[in-house]
């Protein structure tokens, strides 16, 4: 680990975040690029395996920036990246939330909020598709989503309980 | 919304929110705790924040996290919900990473993670019932819901181009309507 790698980091990174329109993920193609292409931090294979961790592991999915930073500068460079990967954009938002404060009983605020909902709506219904799409289920798992949806959205059980017995589930080799 | 939340508490519940999410379904952990749980917010006013948090460049729960710290407690507040949200997955995944570089690989989690994958899709299936109860009453919502899962879900365009075709409708159709006198 060297002044110049944490200075690499902090610039890859922190670029990263304000070209991240529309999420993390979209520039986990540029991300790679540099980091195993242009900087080898790392190799393809371990960029694939840490994205599997980071997209598993609990916590925002972006994570994948702190096993990056790890690899290429140990715990400082972890830390580093994640910060870098979450002040430019998080900046942003604070102005654009304070607008939005501002603007609480505009007419252009009521309309947004009114049709941004059944957008919104949607898009999550996308991003589950997604997820289960890349997760690889087989029919068991659907069955278990299936089985989950059902409780979760007609019963007042605790979601915690579920996720830990389809946890266990999957435990006992059943999915 | 009683009142507002102390900087503690919005560490602790994004730190809640974080550590349920196991496996995947943030948002609707986000949405369970946020909405349901501690009505910090209403349905309408935290998915457009949801929406706004995906436009806008940066992580998406982690850009909640700062929407939600900043509405309560201005830039201390933002501060004090991404660091609830971040330190303990941070933490964690750096210890997966210690394992991960010293042994190649993560001690045996793969099925565990497979069935609470299946339920975080779960969470976020419901999610889209319970909200979707709500705001789809009525055709132009349902004909807006099905369109951007269609684009964005199925045909995998970006956000970008799928907001900029159906947001203006969707805007128009929300637009407060003028009380007659």
């Amino acid at each position: 680990m060297n002044v110049k790698t944490l200075i690499q980091i902090l610039l890859l990174f922190s670029s990263l975040s304000i070209l991240s329109i529309g999420g993390g993920n979209t520039v986990l193609p540029e991300m790679h690029h540099k980091a195993v292409d242009g900087y080898h931090w790392l190799t393809d294979k371990q960029f694939a395996d840490v994205f599997a961790i980071s997209q598993a592991a609990p916590g925002p999915s972006i994570l994948i920036v702190t096993m990056i930073g790890y690899k290429a500068g140990g715990f400082v460079g972890a830390v580093l990246a994640t910060i870098a990967m979450m002040i430019p954009a998080g900046l942003l938002v604070y102005l654009v939330s304070r607008v939005w404060e501002h603007a609480k009983h505009s007419p252009a605020r009521k309309a947004i909020e009114k049709g941004f909902a059944p957008l919104t709506v949607g898009l999550i219904l996308a991003s589950a598709w997604v997820m289960s799409k890349a997760a690889d289920h087989d029919w068991q798992a659907f069955l278990l989503t299936g089985a989950c949806t059902a409780i979760f959205s007609t019963t007042k059980i605790n979601p915690l309980l579920i996720v830990a017995a389809a946890g266990f589930i999957g435990w006992m080799g059943w999915v | 919304m009683s009142e507002k939340p102390s900087l503690f508490d919005l560490a602790l519940t994004f730190n809640h929110i974080a550590l349920a999410s196991f496996g995947g379904g943030l948002s609707a952990w986000s949405r369970e705790v946020v909405v349901v749980e501690k009505k910090w917010m209403e349905d309408e006013e935290f998915l457009s924040a949801v929406t706004m948090c995906r436009i806008l460049p940066g992580a998406n729960q982690v850009n909640l996290a700062v929407f939600v710290g900043v509405k309560f407690r201005g830039i201390p507040g933002a501060l004090a919900a991404v660091f609830g949200l971040t330190l303990v997955p941070v933490l964690l995944v750096l210890a997966l990473s210690y394992f991960y570089f010293q042994f190649h690989e993560v001690p045996a989690l793969k099925g565990i993670l497979k069935g609470a994958a299946a339920a975080a899709v779960a969470m976020t299936l419901s999610m889209v019932v319970k909200t979707g109860r709500k705001c789809l009453g009525g055709l132009i919502p349902v004909l807006l819901f099905l369109a951007i899962f269609l684009m964005n879900g199925i045909a995998r365009w970006p956000l970008l181009a799928c907001l900029s075709l159906l947001a203006p409708l969707a805007v128009a159709w929300g637009w407060p309507k003028e009380k007659k006198p």
